[in-house]
């Protein structure tokens, strides 16, 4: 880095509180013109946070930003734009009843009449690769179409600095290449951009220098070509990590196990206007194995598992069989009479009610299989009695049995919820996202609950977008895209070009055939 | 005959689309405010109080939008800075306005006051059957007919107009990309506010005219089932507003007309029973969605 | 500016305490009012909240106003947690009253100790027949109940006009809108000698308590909150939102209708055309005012039917028209929903945040 001329953004002693946790602690780096520059960290390491503060849609309580050199007050989004900073965000802040132009036209400063903005949008998203149609509803987008949105909006404002927050985590690994090559480009015509990750092989594959988080303070700066993705794991984690333990024993010869969930030909139409219709799904998942649902959100993920939980009834009893019993007019209560019991991706207001102590929150889905009632009085001493072991068999960090679900961390709900279920011994038990926003260790802990279930002979499916989990987790894995399911294969032939190609590849280019003989296509 | 009856319709008409419109703009912005009642009450007595006592109607249509823009302010200090419910707030500003009315008009029942005087535009008022149907009404008639168009344009042209929409449509999102998301809110529920009590006003100082306790009669919850029935759109509203000042015009024609054999009570639940008519062919014409602003209701609260 | 922050969690404490703040702003505005509108502002007070209650007549009938708010508010208020928002209490009390009312009539002048339950009962029936009108199209058509509900108050005024002003007239009322007397044995028992306060006063706090105990021990309560709080968790568990909004409607229904009859077979004694002076919109206040929970509703009736005789006690002492109990609850909704954000709320301390960080890592 050349000392002479000013990075194009430096931060220096950063910091900002919340109740009850400091998101950066002394948070200082540069990012220089024209570069890469990624920012890694585990979920909750406060990378976040601080492009926000960036971004001024937070203010920092100590410290100093410096563009090119010069301390500057970002007191809005409209400030960093007028500096020249542009942001795509993680959870995109788009309009979905409103059209792509519009959703352009709100998110610049300077705007010219409809016309010449929508010729100016066709120009970069064709200078880019990026196509979109102006007049379409967000609604009607898929979620790559979606980022191009978010993308398109920045370059119209010729940015200097753009930032990108987990741009990877809803796309398939062919929109991750093509975005790739768009953020070369731009960074090969001047323009820096701030990488926000986690994941390793993205950050080697991208970018020239990266600033590790952990905890809300920098613990480390490097170079990701040099480095190792074991290397920069470490630092970002702070510990190497213990492997899920597969226990060899049950797994392998058990594949030939009874089927204990079965799905033939569900169909089920979409819940609203934004839902997706499933279509002749069929699947089983048998004693002893782990099954994926790998698939880009939005793509009937959610129906499938309200169709399998009970929360949304089929038209047909034996389209669902729990353990051989015909189940699919059944409500989520008769099925968790029947060994089913589930987590729902979204842990506060799904799993559990965030008002509500973890004890009341045990009744919601263990008051049956745990005798938590009698009859319509509730056993108020046995409900505290179960929430307390929860609490202790899956370290959930919280003041006790009394404390409100959303008092607790993101990942200490999460092991609560999933702890929830699986301390209730299901025979099937059906997970949404795991391990979603939660830190190593808690997924770590959570990834062997469902392995040590499926060793004792219980049948787990686990529904992720997560490819790296479902890869180090499951035996057989098969793909949801658009409302279809693709046959299982086992996860240890599958191959990521394959996988990508199920789940959608390039939107509007993939080649969909889900009779492609996908264990053939060994990986290279 | 039929020019009469069209003429008391427009009339009828004309306190709901003032207040359904203005209440539309508030939930375009994704604020759901159930006081329009109170407000509209306040301002039919604010501007009849302000009337009789200044002399001028002009003062009197003033201070009627300012009083419906006060008790809005508090519904917006209350959901919007202090994050109280929506449902709970608005019903407590219906009560207090019903109370704050009968005690302020109290001196005021059963005094006259001067009815609105009638326009005569480009002096087209003595034509036939277009004369009175479209030139002759008084002043609060067009701008209420005025103001729906403008909020018309106004949320489907204007850059601001388009920022509200993002704002009632997602509140995240609008801030994260920079906009003022309880300023915006603000703004649109003071509008609401002022066009309620304007909607009072015209009850209070043309349609009656005099002051009479609790004389909304339950028009401003038919302005809030108005704006379903719209489905947030407002020329819809105009439509609607006209729809419902037949049926109120038609029941009280019935109810001159006398000799049907049927109590006139039951001519006067007409407007109620055709509003849940309405609300329940709505909600059963559209299935389980009704295109209302995605955010409608929801408090937002910036983070830090 | 003071900066606030999210508490962790709901402050019990603040939660129960701040109804008492709402209420002495609410003192403290009346105050001013007083003195806007040339009272003297203390002596004023004084006969608002203390003179009515000074002596046993007066606290029997507070209990005589408080029996109506407690039982439409202990209903209202299972909705409300479940976030159905039944606000046509008064027009189901309008139909619990005719429904019951009409019994009494049909067995005008005849004994019989199952009159009076069976008035009971078909006060119950009628307001939870009228509150199955909205139940039904929320549920079936997702209409709004608020609207449907206020709407249909309007119909039961006016369809109780239609009787008494037509076929249930008083034949020997002079053409007085209104019906025969109730026979003595369709009038409720008096629990206290020389006074009007009935045995409704019990029943309705023995309805609270049933209710309180129905809320807090039984997966009924559960399952009320859940769907009220977080309709996907309600999906969820397995609790049926539909049910929910059918059982809290009837229950709430079917309360005011019983309130209702027991102000038609109490202190009115027969159908006139106005049955009160909107039990079913205050009892609204009364839900809130005591946070929802049927305990803290048994004092906030007490307080709200204090408001109705203070204000008459005031009418008749210094001359205060009687809208300002309107003014009064209306104030004082509005100011125990602004405490209410310091429930939810505190003062930012920054020095919490560190100490804490440890215990949510």
């Amino acid at each position: 880095m050349n000392e002479d001329s000013p990075a194009r953004l430096a931060l220096e002693g950063i910091t900002k509180r919340f109740p009850g946790v400091v998101a950066n602690d002394d948070v200082s780096f540069k990012v220089p013109g024209g570069r890469i520059h990624a920012l890694l960290g585990e979920n909750g390491a406060g990378k976040s946070t601080l492009v926000k503060i960036i971004y001024g849609v937070q203010q920092a309580d100590e410290g100093t930003i410096r563009w090119q050199g010069d301390p500057v007050h970002i007191a809005d989004p409209k400030a960093a734009r007028a500096l020249g900073i542009g942001m795509v965000f993680q959870h995109f802040s788009l309009f979905e009843a409103m059209t792509v132009l519009e959703n352009i036209a709100l998110g610049i400063d300077h705007v010219a009449d409809r016309k010449s903005l929508t010729t100016r949008i066709v120009e970069v998203s064709r200078a880019y690769g990026l196509p979109l149609d102006p007049e379409r509803e967000v609604h009607t987008l898929s979620v790559g179409e979606r980022q191009r949105i978010e993308i398109v909006r920045c370059l119209l404002q010729q940015p200097r600095l753009l930032i990108m927050d987990e741009p990877t985590s809803v796309l398939t690994p062919q929109e991750v290449e093509r975005l790739f090559e768009t953020l070369r480009q731009l960074a090969a015509e001047g323009c820096s951009i701030l990488y926000i990750s986690h994941k390793l092989d993205e950050i080697k594959a991208l970018c020239t220098s990266a600033t590790i988080m952990r905890g809300g303070r920098v613990v480390g700066t490097c170079d990701p070509a040099v480095e190792t993705a074991q290397s920069m794991a470490q630092q970002m984690i702070g510990a190497a990590l213990a492997r899920p333990q597969r226990r060899a024993a049950a797994r392998g010869s058990d594949h030939e196990g009874r089927a204990r969930l079965s799905i033939e030909g569900l169909n089920l139409a979409a819940a609203g206007p934004f839902g997706t219709t499933l279509h002749d799904l069929s699947l089983d998942v048998r004693s002893g194995e782990i099954v994926g649902i790998a698939g880009v959100a939005g793509n009937g993920q959610s129906e499938l598992f309200e169709a399998i939980s009970g929360e949304r009834l089929l038209e047909r009893a034996d389209t669902l069989r729990l353990d051989g019993t015909a189940a699919g007019r059944s409500g989520p209560g008769r099925r968790r009479d029947l060994g089913l019991c589930t987590v729902p991706e979204e842990r506060n207001g799904h799993a559990a009610v965030p008002d509500m102590s973890l004890t009341e929150n045990a009744y919601l889905s263990a008051r049956q299989r745990r005798h938590l009632a009698r009859g319509l009085v509730l056993r108020k001493s046995a409900a505290r009695g179960f929430a307390r072991s929860v609490i202790e068999r899956f370290d959930v960090r919280t003041t006790g049995p009394a404390a409100a679900a959303r008092s607790l961390s993101g990942g200490n709900l999460q092991k609560y919820v999933v702890g929830r279920e699986v301390l209730q011994d299901p025979g099937i038990l059906v997970v949404a996202q795991p391990t979603w926003g939660v830190d190593a260790g808690a997924a770590a802990a959570i990834h062997q609950a469902l392995l040590d279930l499926a060793a004792a002979g219980g049948a787990v499916l686990v529904i992720s977008q997560d490819l790296d989990e479902l890869l180090v987790l499951t035996d057989r894995l098969a793909v949801i895209d658009r409302g279809r399911l693709s046959p299982p294969m086992p996860t240890a032939d599958a191959s990521l070009e394959e996988i990508g190609l199920l789940m959608g590849g390039l939107h509007g280019m993939a080649a969909h055939d889900p009779h492609a003989d996908v264990g053939s296509a060994a990986h290279a | 005959m039929i020019v009469d009856i069209l003429v008391t319709v427009i009339a009828a008409a004309t306190p709901l689309l003032f207040a359904a419109t203005g209440e539309l703009v508030a939930e375009r912005a994704g604020v759901l405010n159930l006081g329009v009642e109170g407000m509209m009450i306040v301002g039919a007595v604010a501007a009849f109080a302000v009337t009789l006592t200044t002399g001028s109607a002009t003062l009197g249509i003033a201070a009627a939008a300012l009083a419906g823009l006060v008790l809005a302010l508090a519904f917006g200090v209350l959901t919007l800075t202090l994050l109280s419910n929506q449902v709970a707030t608005g019903l407590a500003l219906t009560i207090f306005g019903l109370g704050l009315s009968s005690l302020a008009g109290a001196n005021f029942v059963g005094r006259p006051v001067a009815k609105l005087p009638e326009l005569d535009i480009a002096g087209l008022s003595d034509l036939p059957v277009l004369g009175p149907l479209l030139f002759g009404h008084d002043v609060l008639v067009y701008l209420a007919v005025a103001a729906t168009f403008g909020v018309a344009w106004f949320l489907k042209y204007a850059r601001a107009g388009m920022i509200l929409r993002a704002v009632g449509e997602n509140a995240d999102s609008a801030h994260a990309i920079g906009y003022d998301v309880i300023r915006v809110r603000y703004m649109a529920v003071l509008f609401g506010g002022a066009m309620a009590g304007l909607g009072g006003a015209f009850l209070s100082l043309s349609y009656t005219p005099m002051w009479i306790e609790g004389m909304t009669a339950g028009r401003g919850w038919i302005a809030l089932a108005l704006v379903v029935f719209a489905s947030w759109r407002p020329l819809r509203v105009l439509a609607g507003a006209y729809l419902f000042g037949g049926v109120t015009i038609l029941q009280l024609y019935a109810q001159g007309a006398g000799g049907i054999g049927i109590p006139t009570q039951f001519l006067s639940m007409l407007p109620y029973l055709a509003t849940i008519l309405v609300l329940t062919l709505i909600a059963a014409g559209r299935g389980r969605r009704l295109d209302a602003p995605a955010g409608l209701g929801k408090p937002f609260r910036a983070a830090g | 500016m003071p900066r606030f922050e999210p508490r962790p969690e709901i402050d019990r404490v603040v939660l129960y305490t701040t109804p008492l703040l709402a209420v002495a702003l609410t003192v403290v505005a009346g105050f001013f009012i007083f003195l806007a509108i040339g009272k003297d502002p203390l002596l004023t007070l004084y006969h608002f909240f203390i003179s009515p209650v000074r002596d046993l007549y007066g606290l029997s009938e507070l209990g005589v106003k408080a029996a109506p708010l407690i039982l439409i508010a202990t209903g209202l208020a299972l909705g409300f947690r479940a976030n159905v928002w039944n606000i046509g209490a008064e027009g189901q009390l309008t139909m619990g009253a005719i429904a019951g009312g009409g019994i009494a009539l049909l067995f005008w002048n005849q004994e019989g100790f199952w009159i009076l339950p069976l008035m009971c009962l078909a006060g119950i029936a009628g307001g939870m027949a009228y509150a199955a009108i909205p139940a039904f199209l929320k549920t079936r058509f997702g209409v709004n109940e608020i609207l449907v509900s206020l709407m249909l108050t309007y119909v039961a005024t006016l369809f109780l006009s239609v009787l008494v002003y037509g076929p249930w007239k008083d034949p020997q009322g002079f053409n007085f809108p209104q019906t025969r007397m109730f026979s003595a044995s369709a009038q409720l028992p008096i629990i206290l000698e020389y006074t009007r306060l009935h045995i409704g006063a019990l029943v309705a706090l023995a309805v609270a308590v049933a209710a309180w105990v129905i809320m807090s021990h039984t997966l009924i309560g559960l399952q009320i909150r859940t769907v009220g709080q977080a309709p996907r968790a309600a999906a969820f568990a397995g609790f049926d939102r539909n049910r929910t909004i059918w059982a809290c409607l009837l229950a709430s229904g079917g309360l005011a209708g019983l309130a209702g009859l027991f102000e038609v077979a109490g202190p009115i004694g027969q159908l006139i055309p106005i049955l009160t002076p909107g039990y079913g919109f205050t009892a609204i206040i009364v839900a809130f005012l005591g946070r929802l929970h049927p305990i803290g509703i048994i004092f906030a009736g007490l307080l709200m039917a204090l408001s109705y005789i203070g204000g008459e006690n005031a009418q008749v002492e210094v001359g205060l028209p009687q809208a300002v109990t309107g003014v009064f609850q209306g104030l004082l909704l509005f100011f125990l929903l602004a405490t209410d954000f310091l429930t939810r709320y505190r003062l930012r301390r920054p020095a919490a945040g560190t100490s804490r960080a440890d215990a949510r890592a």
